[in-house]
């Protein structure tokens, strides 16, 4: 004990700077990190804020089990859930063929400049990418009203009040806007492939295809499982930001998840806000999520030596 | 790359067939990416009556810029614009001091409690309060409604953190830091005079992603701020193009008529207006932003 403690002392007479470098990020993360993490006791309680957290009634899991036998929990859940796994199972695929495709052509300047292309709309924001996806598909305004009227001779109906549609909205626009940049990953895994594969598969008469399939595609294998797995850990925590702005009242049926309901409950002006209910459902996604990312990186070390941590 | 230098060697037809259905694919991509962008710049200079008979298809019709000059005539424009300018400076500005000065000594192997501390830091990527006791945070810290709210909630990005510790760590030898320790140099005066002109790559990699995330973020606004004299120019644009009001002071009775079509052109105007600094950044930024994804997959 004691031997520790003068051990601490010499370090810290030695490193007092470095320490002193850290004291500002050390305050930030303790504030705008931790105590929020305290507040969950909110979700404990039946927390009122006149009283405080203090004196609020506590009631145990009360607002958990609430949510989990309410109507709105298969629906928020699922939304989240089918959401997430129609994402994943476009958004993933995608960026891989476009790097094996990319890699492959032989003009430098082509491929320059379609990923300089491609790469774009990734930095437009949420709310600009929304706002161009209803001018564009606007039944009347939008280009697909337009040409829809000028081929039929009718106007099209708004695509924006079916719920089936806003799945296909929110997966496509992000298609759309982040295949490109989700490409660079791969396409620098693929950049180191040792050239003497396939020299030598040339040699042997391969086709580029089948350099493609047996060359390529195996050399990026490992890259393709840490980010399938690192996905599939994150299935739970879908962002609020392009949901809410997709989100109206016509298709809240398939647009409603975790962390719109949340603010929905806890502090949209339009409900009566109940602060411990929103904070049990929105703690109650964040214990599922962690524990995916516990296991599924547990997984990823696994197969591989990189893992999250 | 290694293929261009084999490109006299003849191609077999499968390999032909192959490149053909390649170069369509990859073509065809570009152009989907790009012609809503086109769509929407043409479609701003064009007259609201051209587009509505469906003559602009790709190149402008009737050239106009009405819609800009509507914009700006526009006062939340331009107090949107003067609040995103002023979070955008301030707050990358602050984001890099603090990134710098936390993922600095954390590169330190014989740093004492190292390992905790970046478990600290490492857990809330996984885990955080949420929504709800963060407002109410912000709410007893009495931050809502100023300035700060935007700024210092976000001061510190883990993941940015992490990037950066990365690149010192494999790209500043650690024998300078021996060396300049021989000569009777403190960790303070290493980090300033050899550390951080060392580290200009990593600085410009992780400004750019700090400046980008603050001109699109408006999350934050939309939770935190209700007066509209500091709302950032994207809460602005979520009312006009969401939530398609447009303010009575742009219904001047004299355009009155033409306002249903000025009220068109003027979203695609203003979408080309929040987005074109970003825009006109990218080309040059895009090596960094490339660097940056790279660095960041090294761990994680």
């Amino acid at each position: 004990m004691k031997k520790t403690n003068k051990k601490w002392k010499r370090n810290l007479k030695r490193d007092w700077q470095l320490y002193l470098f850290l004291v500002l990020p050390l305050l930030y993360i303790v504030i705008f990190a931790y105590l929020p993490m305290g507040g969950l006791v909110m979700a404990f309680q039946d927390y009122k804020p006149r009283l405080g957290f203090l004196k609020s009634e506590w009631v145990g899991f009360d607002n958990f089990i609430k949510f989990i036998q309410s109507y709105n929990f298969k629906n928020v859940v699922g939304n989240t859930l089918i959401l997430s796994l129609y994402s994943i199972v476009v958004t993933f695929p995608l960026p891989i063929i476009f790097a094996l495709m990319i890699n492959s052509i032989r003009n430098g300047k082509l491929a320059k400049i379609t990923q300089t292309i491609v790469n774009l709309p990734h930095f437009i924001s949420v709310t600009v990418l929304v706002g161009i996806i209803f001018q564009l598909f606007n039944a009347r305004t939008g280009i697909y009203g337009i040409a829809y009227e000028a081929i039929t001779g009718e106007y099209p109906k708004d695509l924006f009040a079916s719920a089936a549609n806003f799945r296909h909205f929110y997966v496509w626009s992000a298609v759309w806007q982040n295949f490109g940049w989700d490409s660079i990953i791969y396409t620098a895994a693929l950049s180191s492939v040792d050239t003497s594969y396939h020299e030598a598969a040339q040699i042997d008469g391969a086709t580029r295809l089948q350099r493609v399939r047996h060359i390529d595609f195996p050399c990026i294998i490992p890259t393709v499982i840490i980010n399938l797995i690192l996905r599939m850990g994150s299935i739970m925590s879908i962002g609020f930001e392009k949901v809410f702005l997709l989100q109206n009242s016509l298709n809240l049926k398939t647009s409603e998840i975790v962390s719109t309901y949340v603010y929905q409950v806890g502090l949209s002006a339009s409900g009566t806000s109940d602060f411990s209910y929103a904070t049990a459902i929105g703690c109650f996604n964040s214990v599922v999520n962690l524990i995916l990312i516990c296991s599924v990186n547990k997984i990823a070390s696994k197969y591989s030596e990189t893992s999250l941590w | 790359m290694q293929a261009m230098k084999k490109s006299k060697l003849k191609l077999s037809r499968e390999d032909k067939i192959y490149y053909a259905v390649c170069y369509t694919i990859i073509i065809l991509l570009s152009l989907i990416v790009l012609y809503p962008m086109i769509y929407v710049v043409s479609a701003s200079v064009s007259s609201g009556t051209a587009l509505m008979a469906g003559e602009v298809w790709l190149f402008p019709k009737d050239i106009t810029f009405l819609g800009y000059k509507t914009i700006l005539q526009y006062k939340n424009v331009w107090i949107g614009y003067r609040n995103t300018i002023f979070y955008t400076v301030i707050g990358t500005f602050i984001n890099v001091v603090m990134t710098l000065l936390c993922a600095y000594p954390l590169t330190r192997n014989n740093l004492m409690g190292r390992k905790q501390i970046m478990m600290l830091f490492t857990f809330t990527m996984l885990f955080s309060g949420g929504m709800i006791p963060n407002y109410i945070l912000m709410k007893k810290l009495h931050l809502l409604n100023t300035v700060w709210v935007m700024i210092i909630p976000g001061a510190l990005s883990v993941y940015n953190m992490i990037v950066t510790k990365t690149f010192i760590q494999s790209s500043i030898p650690e024998e300078l830091l021996e060396a300049s320790k021989i000569d009777g140099c403190d960790d303070i005066r290493y980090f300033f005079t050899i550390l951080l002109p060392l580290s200009k790559a990593v600085i410009a990699v992780i400004s750019l992603w700090y400046a980008v995330g603050h001109w699109n973020a408006y999350f934050n606004a939309f939770l935190y701020l209700t007066d509209k004299e500091l709302y950032p120019l994207q809460i602005f644009l979520k009312e006009i193009l969401i939530q398609s009001k447009v303010n009575s002071e742009l219904m001047d009775p004299e355009v009155a008529l033409a306002m249903q079509n000025l009220q068109l052109i003027l979203k695609y105007g203003m979408i080309v207006i929040s987005t074109l600094p970003i825009f006109c950044l990218y080309p040059f930024a895009q090596k960094y932003f490339v660097k940056g994804v790279m660095i960041g997959s090294v761990k994680g």
